[in-house]
């Protein structure tokens, strides 16, 4: 019957019935709560009342100075730096296996491994390598000769329980921003580099004359998801320290959560999910600032 | 010349074995604890061999405590209901999208890509209400929900795959006098099919190792899946490593298998999903 009807309804049936469900999902479970975040972050709520009483900036005020809130932003920036030292990484692992190599698929496989596995899984395996007394990381240390170091207490001790977690994300997920930056890698056409050998142009000249200038748009694209990535860490602490030792490491995602589901505050928590929102924007907009400039 | 070249190459080959050494030692530890006895775990160093590959104790203690069989059920039922979903709306939305001239085509593409930039994890305290609202908390159906609706992979990886398909395909069909629908399902669907491959493996990767979403939404014993499972495991054996190392690689082994067998697709997803 359907097929009876001219292409010009056709098109209309199907445009309305593909289209109206997947966009009322984005709607339902995306631009819904984001908004509803930004109309709660005016309140104070207790998420269960059918009041919901009007305060004003009260929330942001809050947010910005209580530096429990705020300041747990600080924890977080050990993950910003262990992440761009991945990304570091990623890329030289990339350039290396982009070259002539034998097994070179095999330990492309090897190091992405880490990225499939289970994160709670992933996470109790660190808290064994981390572990003081039984740990094997402490051990290894110590048969190595490292005794001071073998006694330390990784995720224990508040000034570096932070980079200690990071650390597992570099383990867990350099392999997958190295596949990214490997894929970018083997779009660029290779007579470009054989011209530029003939020119007699050094490895290293290649690199940052051809390599780079090329695969400037997935370096930012990385660099964006680190910066997110450590702006909204949750599970890893969540899982293996529960934010501690006393609240050391405690993430700003981490805090909305305990906030909105603990303390039932929903308008405080709404306030720092806007927050955390306006901040990724502003980063996104800072780095296509930066990028459509350097494409002048 | 020679020489350097091939000092170049045994530098470049430590390095690599260097960093294989690194990722494999987490697992290495986990898989010969996993074999130990209770007493061996104490009396023994945590990088030596176990007495036996042939000791499961710890593996059928972790089998039953942590109701692997329910929590495997439970995770199979969401992914195959969200992957149900996710294909046949996917699909359908990116056909609709990028075969027809329309007003509001580019703004729908840019309102579906803008929506990753929403931090997911803070949007759950305002979804949790709406979940609730459906009555769909304690119920398996609410995370698959979740799923379908605020995950939007299956969506990149669709368009990117139709653009390569040539539109002379459809013309030809329309010609010969077949309705939308019908091309849709008999030309356009099948030729997707290596990205309904892709995204069928990443999404199940991603649902078997998420464990906020039924941490939150499925609270009850009877609903765990492998994240929570893992989570109740660990909180009641604690320290007890060997028990907890034969849990993680009971959990670990499935996705790093399917890894093994179909990594093609999960590059060629990864790849295709980044360079947007």
């Amino acid at each position: 019957m359907f097929s009876k009807l001219p292409f010009p309804t056709q098109k209309k049936v199907i445009l309305v019935s593909f289209i109206a469900i997947p966009l009322l999902l984005l709607f339902t479970f995306a631009y819904y709560p984001a908004l509803e975040l930004f109309r709660l972050s005016f309140m104070k709520w207790n998420g269960v009342s059918a009041h919901k009483e009007w305060v004003g900036f009260a929330n942001y005020a809050e947010v910005f100075s209580n530096p429990e809130l705020f300041g747990v932003f600080r924890h977080n920036f050990a993950y910003f730096a262990i992440g761009i030292v991945q990304n570091i990484v990623a890329l030289f692992f990339a350039v290396l296996l982009n070259t002539k190599l034998r097994g070179r698929n095999g330990f492309r496989l090897l190091l992405f491994l880490p990225y499939i596995l289970n994160g709670v899984a992933v996470a109790y395996l660190f808290g064994y390598v981390y572990d003081t007394t039984n740990g094997s990381l402490n051990y290894l240390l110590g048969s190595l000769g490292f005794d001071q170091l073998a006694q330390t207490s990784w995720l224990g001790n508040k000034d570096y329980v932070n980079y200690t977690l990071a650390s597992v994300g570099l383990w867990r997920f350099m392999g997958f921003n190295m596949v990214i930056y490997l894929g970018a890698l083997q779009s660029i056409p290779s007579d470009l580099y054989e011209a530029a050998s003939i020119d007699g142009a050094s490895s290293w000249q290649q690199f940052t004359r051809i390599t780079l200038p090329n695969i400037y748009k997935i370096i930012e694209l990385n660099l964006f998801l680190t910066v997110t990535g450590a702006l909204e860490v949750f599970d890893l602490p969540f899982v293996l320290t529960k934010g501690g030792p006393a609240g050391a490491s405690e993430t700003f995602v981490m805090k909305i959560i305990e906030t909105a589901f603990q303390f039932n505050n929903y308008g405080l928590a709404s306030a720092m999910s806007v927050v955390l929102l306006l901040i990724v924007v502003i980063v996104l907009s800072i780095q296509r600032y930066i990028l459509t400039k350097g494409d002048d | 010349m020679k020489a350097a070249a091939k000092l170049q190459m045994g530098i470049k080959y430590a390095i690599l074995l260097f960093s294989c050494l690194v990722i494999l030692f987490p697992p290495y530890i986990i898989v010969v604890n996993a074999f130990k006895t209770k007493e061996k775990f104490h009396a023994s160093s945590a990088i030596s061999l176990p007495d036996s590959w042939f000791y499961f104790e710890n593996f059928v203690k972790a089998f039953k405590q942590a109701s692997i069989p329910l929590a495997f059920s439970n995770t199979i039922t969401i992914i195959v209901v969200t992957l149900f979903f996710n294909i046949l709306l996917g699909s359908a939305f990116c056909y609709a999208i990028s075969r027809f001239q329309f007003r509001f085509q580019s703004f729908l593409v840019g309102l579906f890509m803008f929506a990753t930039i929403i931090p997911q994890i803070t949007t759950q305290v305002v979804n949790y209400k709406t979940i609730m609202s459906l009555g769909l908390t304690n119920n398996l159906m609410g995370p698959v929900l979740l799923y379908i609706g605020a995950d939007i992979i299956q969506i990149y990886i669709y368009l990117q795959f139709i653009k390569n398909i040539p539109y002379e395909l459809d013309e030809s069909a329309m010609i010969e006098g077949a309705s939308l629908i019908r091309i849709f399902r008999s030309i356009i669907f099948p030729l997707l099919t290596p990205a309904t491959f892709t995204i069928v493996i990443l999404k199940t990767i991603n649902i078997y190792n998420d464990f906020f979403v039924p941490y939150l939404y499925l609270p009850r014993a009877q609903h765990v899946v492998v994240s929570t499972s893992l989570m109740r495991f660990f909180g009641n054996n604690s320290g007890d490593w060997q028990l907890v190392s034969a849990a993680i690689l009971i959990i670990m082994i499935p996705t790093a298998i399917m890894y093994i067998f179909l990594q093609r697709y999960i590059f060629a997803g990864v790849t295709s999903g980044a360079v947007k």
